[in-house]
């Protein structure tokens, strides 16, 4: 197998330049399938035979729940890469992503709690699934705030990439927390080995609205990566031939 | 046994004698995290009611979180003064693995730690009229967290040994590690109270406390070396 692919993924500026390409076609992607997924779930999908109109906003809670285990997973394999083959790349990653993970676990709390007033007559219980996701949080504000009590650029990549794999503890718990403890939070309505429990109208906006929530992670990190490397690499030449093309406009 | 190995339990062995003789010789330190101990755990039945009834309800998990406090207080010292006086150099540069050095180190602070809080908890659990039997599973699960909790909390140490006032960033790296100790430690005493079988919690602790002494080693060692690095 032809391995260049993998090292030139770990060239920031080979990054910077496909990124670039990608990025327009990737936020119309992600705005079309967020328009359409959002506007389908809200306003066409039939009530719940149950929870009435309250269950609409599933459409932003799983996929931003979705996402905060997901970016943590992510910013994991990133520190893992960081350790053993000390890609530049992967730390910035890693960097980029802790912000926007922490907003999404954020969300995904907020969500929950609106959601849980009508439907649990409460807007926050300490119920399994709710607490890990909380440590969850805290587990990103740790790595955000490591990160800036560390000067040196290296030592704080390899420091926060221990703390972000010793963290990955937490996720397993997260994943099966509602299994092991019975607790108020439901259990998995998607899985990938069975037929989903949700009427297929509920069940494809929701797929669309992840897909989209997804997307819209790629554009934001993409344009803070993109960033990162322009600040971490300014003493490149060809940072310096893009800043003057940039000056000249 | 080998040559090496012998060495190395030997330095363990020393650097756990070390650390004890240093600990008590400033009993004032040492004894500090116990002091905050009383004082957190006294203030509870100020700050909410001396109700008996009450109290008896919230003994368990008062005393766990008392001792969380106190482990947490005791951390930002744990590799501090060996940066501060140059001997943790010489133990990134000794021979030994590092992992076993840590591991010393843990020990003997859970040595002077730990087993102080287990030793208070029965005192401060009768202040706070812990039903009887639920005497046994506050000791058990104290004795399986606080080494746990010195294990866990030793990477955030670690990590942060040479950061200025770290202390804050401590808590905030330890904290998400310490929940589910507390969650498993509360639990027990919960469900002895009720009279119910606690073994079910314990076996949880346990299994997270082989997995600390396997893994947390190596991730305090190599926080050492990468903070020691920059």
């Amino acid at each position: 197998m032809n391995w260049t692919f993998f090292h030139k993924l770990g060239s920031p500026k080979w990054f910077y330049e496909i990124s670039g390409k990608w990025l327009p076609w990737l936020a119309i992607l992600a705005a079309l399938l967020m328009a359409s997924g959002l506007i389908w779930g809200l306003m066409f999908t039939p009530p719940d035979y149950l929870q009435g109109n309250s269950y609409r906003i599933i459409f932003l809670h799983v996929p931003t729940a979705f996402l905060a285990q997901a970016i943590y997973v992510m910013m994991a394999c990133a520190g893992v890469v960081t350790l053993v083959w000390k890609m530049k790349l992967a730390d910035m990653a890693l960097k980029c992503c802790a912000p926007i993970g922490a907003s999404f676990c954020l969300l995904a709390l907020v969500t929950g709690a609106i959601w849980g007033k009508p439907t649990w007559g409460t807007w926050w219980v300490w119920d399994a699934r709710l607490t890990s996701m909380l440590i969850l949080l805290f587990l990103y504000m740790g790595v955000i705030a490591l990160r800036g009590a560390i000067r040196n650029t290296n030592t704080a990549a390899k420091a926060c990439a221990i703390l972000t794999l010793v963290g990955v503890i937490n996720i397993p718990i997260i994943k099966f927390s509602v299994q092991w403890w019975n607790t108020l939070h439901q259990g998995a309505t998607l899985k990938l080995t069975e037929k989903p429990s949700m009427a297929p109208e509920m069940l494809w906006p929701l797929l669309i609205s992840i897909a989209a929530f997804y997307l819209f992670f790629t554009v934001v990190l993409i344009l803070r990566l993109r960033t990162e490397i322009l600040d971490r690499e300014r003493r490149t030449k060809w940072v310096h031939k893009i800043v003057a093309a940039g000056a000249g406009n | 046994m080998s040559a090496a190995s012998l060495e190395g339990s030997k330095a363990f062995v020393e650097l756990v004698k070390r650390d004890l003789v240093l600990a008590f010789r400033t009993p004032g330190q040492t004894l500090n995290p116990v002091a905050f101990y009383l004082m957190v755990a006294s203030l509870f039945p100020l700050g909410i009611a001396p109700e008996k009834e009450l109290l008896s309800q919230l003994a368990g998990g008062i005393v766990w979180i008392g001792a969380l406090l106190a482990v947490l207080l005791s951390l930002d010292s744990l590799f501090r003064s060996d940066q501060d006086d140059g001997s943790l150099d010489q133990l990134l540069l000794s021979p030994h693995p590092l992992p076993l050095l840590v591991l010393a180190k843990i020990s003997a602070h859970w040595l002077t730690t730990g087993v102080a809080l287990i030793v208070m908890a029965p005192l401060l659990a009768l202040m706070l009229h812990l039903p009887t039997q639920a005497f046994p599973a506050l000791m058990l699960s104290l004795l399986l967290g606080t080494p746990l909790m010195s294990l866990a909390g030793g990477i955030g140490a670690a990590l942060t040994v040479r950061v200025q006032r770290g202390g804050i960033l401590l808590t905030l790296l330890s904290l998400p590690l310490y929940i589910p100790v507390l969650i498993f430690g509360t639990g027990a005493v919960q469900t002895a109270v009720e009279g119910m079988s606690y073994s079910g919690h314990l076996l949880w602790m346990a299994a997270l406390l082989m997995l600390g002494l396997c893994l947390a080693p190596l991730a305090i060692a190599a926080s050492l070396r990468i903070v020691a690095d920059g």
